[in-house]
């Protein structure tokens, strides 16, 4: 299996589509040193930015050690295989995957798991803005698999997203969270910021903490013991289930923590 | 500049009735002459198809909304990056390509000349900056007149002569080549929130019907000699039930005098050929159209054929682009430009398993199948609207080969594949017809008297396919053609290589054309008319006109006009 590691430290963005299992793969190390790769807008290739060796041992496809935070577009569009990264890593991580696994030890860019759909992400660190979300303009959000953060994420995560899990786990959410959704779950742990859910015309945001502020176009529908996650899981409540976004003539539903959210009480009069 | 001489290839230069004939072409000063002396530079061309270089009527190419398009679509650009290379610009491609990609993915194509169709008269300037960046490429731009205020008023007057010569004045200072109607009455109902919705419709504060401005302006046309038609986008396009305004439309334009040149040019008749009276039970009117067409011989008309991807639509018919804002819910840009006309634009996906869109498709080619004279149906996709022309390889494909048409259709939404008439159309388009609806009949339509042939004196514009005639049927070798048409063996413009196997290999600017139309009376100035700019434009009557020092490659034609 192939561990990377950076040969000196990147001040230019470095486009590595070429880290992938799936290209990697029946390639031998000298194959994979002459890789193609841009760093800025100067074409290298792999064996030039990074250390390349073999072990035997049964570890993932490919493990990288070090900071790359610079390098943008690892495991994109990968379909199997694992990649394992200790460190900080750039944007666009697992862009477009549709199989396979990519685990984080340390904090990832914006646009992680952008437009994927299928695999999982598992980030032990924080992500930035535009996890799971489409590039700029584009409505193709995540359409399945599982994303699951151990720290906080950025604003506009999740937006456009058609299916799958989003997880998070830090104790903050940037603002948008789920901008625009139309199917799949979202599972905050923790506590939400503002304008959650804009724009949602499907699926589910579950939040266990306690949200800043809900949008005016949200309105109270029941109120509920537990809420399902996945086939496997389920979150404790009781739950206030808002629908919305009514602006959009959406039936997307926000679960929010009763017990967490005193303020909310007053939406009660109007079950 | 050097000689050229295409040796031993299978000519199709159906203006000059060649269908398939081994012959030799020679190129001298970018002309096509009889001969040229043995010093001139030999091209092969023996087992390849030898057309005149092709001609796109209708593609949205330059100017504000192109432009607009470009902006609003970053996911567009992002999946189709085009680098640099040593004779080319980098860019990006995909649904509105930037200007340079624009140039040199025609190019690739066989192409050598197009016609944008649609620039506000106040975007003129802009529109011309853009054509002047796009290189290999001869172009030339139609304003749209159909709802600019000055011709309303003159046509509600009655008053032809001085609206023709108004006309002509714009064709001038606009840098236009022909009379472009959309919607006609709508657009200006549009700025107050309206439509019209058949050509009876009373257009609001002018008291004019849609059928007034448009027969109005086909006779301006013919008063003018213009080398083209009024080009016409109808009402009510893209609406189910439409067919029956546009053949209303075709039979209101049977009252303008005919005399042996067609008197309107209907684009993208695929948009104006829906059946049904709502989305639910939305059909086909192909046959319907169709059969008028066949029996008349007063108009032209393109496909405006379905490419099944994602793209961008944008037109001057704004109330339209609020139907498909309304229908996909997609970003949508929305303008009134000022006391000229309206646009839109908004992202468009055509999926085959959209029972709506797959049957759009068909009707497409039901039309261009079922019309029987080629001369009449040219080849488009109304660029970008129904998809990119890059696809235009496809459209071919499917033109040529029963096979390849029920290759896409049985992947097509059922109840498309029920209501298609393609299963009970056995024609295949031949290479000769192909050549007619791709270059011949577009250069005629356009009065383009160098264009789309191969005769002495024509500009030499060529395009060379790896298809042999004789050994290969494109109608079973279907892949094989597209991939032919993808990547023409060889372009020629103007006497000068550009392209050689799909690769851009010549640099060269194309000219811009556009009409200088002299008139026996100037066309009235006068303080009114002065006056109504400063009142109604944000432009001044001095700064509006574009004056030449704004096109690189100047070729205006001029033309004597009869008032």
């Amino acid at each position: 299996m192939i561990v990377l590691s950076p040969l000196r430290k990147f001040t230019f963005p470095v486009n590595a589509e070429c880290i992938n299992p799936d290209v990697f793969q029946g390639k031998d190390i000298a194959e994979i040193g002459k890789l193609p790769l841009f760093e800025g807008n100067k074409q290298k290739k792999l064996g030039e930015l990074f250390k390349i060796e073999e072990d035997n041992q049964d570890t993932p496809s490919i493990t990288i050690d070090g900071d790359i935070s610079e390098v943008r577009r690892i495991g994109m569009g990968m379909k199997s295989g694992e990649i394992l990264i200790n460190g900080n890593v750039g944007m666009h991580l697992g862009e477009k995957m549709s199989g396979g696994k990519i685990t984080v030890n340390g904090n990832v860019a914006q646009w992680a798991g952008s437009s994927m759909k299928k695999g999982s992400i598992e980030i032990h660190g924080n992500a930035s803005d535009y996890l799971a979300s489409p590039y700029r303009g584009s409505t193709e959000g995540m359409k399945g698999g599982r994303i699951i953060v151990d720290g906080d994420v950025g604003a506009d995560s999740g937006a456009y997203m058609r299916g799958g899990l989003i997880k998070i786990k830090g104790s903050n959410t940037g603002q948008f969270l789920g901008f625009h959704m139309g199917n799949g779950t979202i599972h905050v742990e923790k506590n939400a910021s503002t304008r959650l859910g804009a724009n949602m015309t499907g699926g589910k945001i579950i939040v266990s903490g306690t949200v800043d502020e809900l949008m005016p176009s949200f309105t109270i529908d029941s109120v509920k013991a537990k809420v399902k996650v996945d086939e496997a899981e389920s979150a404790a409540g009781p739950f206030y289930v808002f629908l919305g976004d009514l602006a959009e003539k959406g039936t997307g539903k926000i679960f929010v923590s009763k017990a967490n959210n005193p303020n909310l009480k007053s939406y009660e009069k109007f079950l | 500049m050097p000689e050229v001489i295409i040796k031993n290839g299978f000519v199709f230069d159906p203006l000059n009735g060649i269908n398939g004939e081994k012959m030799d072409i020679s190129i001298k000063n970018g002309k096509i002459v009889e001969k040229v002396t043995h010093k001139a530079k030999v091209i092969d061309a023996t087992g390849l198809t030898v057309m005149p270089g092709g001609v796109d009527i209708h593609t949205h190419i330059a100017g504000g909304e192109v432009n607009t398009g470009r902006m609003v679509r970053p996911e567009d650009h992002v999946k189709d990056t085009v680098t640099k290379t040593a004779m080319t610009r980098s860019g990006t491609g995909y649904s509105i390509p930037s200007t340079f990609v624009t140039g040199y993915r025609y190019s690739q194509m066989g192409y050598t000349t197009v016609m944008n169709p649609s620039m506000a008269p106040l975007e003129a300037k802009h529109t011309h900056e853009e054509l002047n960046d796009i290189p290999l490429l001869d172009k030339a731009t139609y304003p749209l007149i159909g709802d600019w205020w000055f011709v309303l008023e003159y046509l509600k007057k009655g008053d032809l002569k001085e609206c023709a010569r108004h006309v002509a004045w714009m064709m001038e200072i606009t840098k236009g080549y022909a009379i472009k109607i959309v919607n006609p009455g709508g657009l200006e109902s549009w700025g107050f929130g309206h439509n019209v919705h058949s050509i009876d419709d009373v257009v609001p504060n002018f008291c004019i019907t849609p059928r007034e401005i448009m027969v109005g302006l086909a006779k301006v046309n013919e008063m003018l000699n213009l080398p083209h038609s009024i080009h016409l986008h109808t009402n009510n396009l893209g609406l189910p039930g439409n067919y029956s305004t546009t053949l209303e439309t075709m039979k209101a334009l049977e009252t303008v005098p005919y005399h042996g040149k067609p008197v309107a040019h209907i684009t993208h008749l695929q948009f104006s050929s829906f059946g049904g009276d709502s989305w639910g039970n939305f059909k086909s009117a192909a046959e319907e159209v169709a059969n008028y067409i066949n029996t008349h011989n007063h108009m032209t008309f393109d496909m405006g054929q379905i490419i099944f991807t994602d793209t961008t639509t944008m037109t001057a018919d704004g109330p339209f682009e609020y139907t498909l804002y309304q229908l996909s819910g997609h970003k949508w840009v929305n303008s009134d430009v000022e006391t000229e006309t309206s646009g839109g634009i908004i992202p468009f996906h055509y999926k085959k398993n959209n029972a709506v869109n797959a049957t759009q498709w068909s009707i497409g080619l039901e039309l261009a199948l079922l019309i029987k004279d080629p001369w009449k149906m040219m080849m488009t996709t109304d660029h970008p609207n129904a998809g990119p022309f890059s696809f235009y390889p496809r459209i071919l494909a499917w033109l040529t080969s029963k096979d390849a048409r029920m290759a896409t259709l049985k992947n097509c939404h059922k109840k498309a594949q029920k209501n298609s008439l393609l299963p009970s159309i056995d024609r295949e388009i031949t290479l000769y017809e192909l050549a007619i609806m791709t270059r011949a009949a577009q250069a005629k339509a356009l009065g383009l008297k160098n264009k789309g042939h191969l005769g002495v004196g024509a500009d030499a514009d060529v395009a060379i396919f790896n298809i042999n005639p004789e050994t290969t049927d494109i109608a079973r070798k279907y892949k094989t053609a597209r991939k032919a048409f993808k990547n023409a063996a060889y372009t020629i413009k103007d006497g000068q290589i550009v392209v050689k196997d799909g690769e851009v290999v010549g640099k060269a600017d194309g000219r811009t054309m556009w009409l200088n139309v002299e008139t026996t009376e100037p066309c009235r100035i006068d303080d009114e008319m002065k006056n109504k700019f400063r009142q109604y434009w944000t432009v001044d009557y001095e700064n509006y006109p574009v004056s030449d020092h704004y096109v690189k490659v100047k070729d205006p034609i001029t033309i004597k006009a009869s008032v």
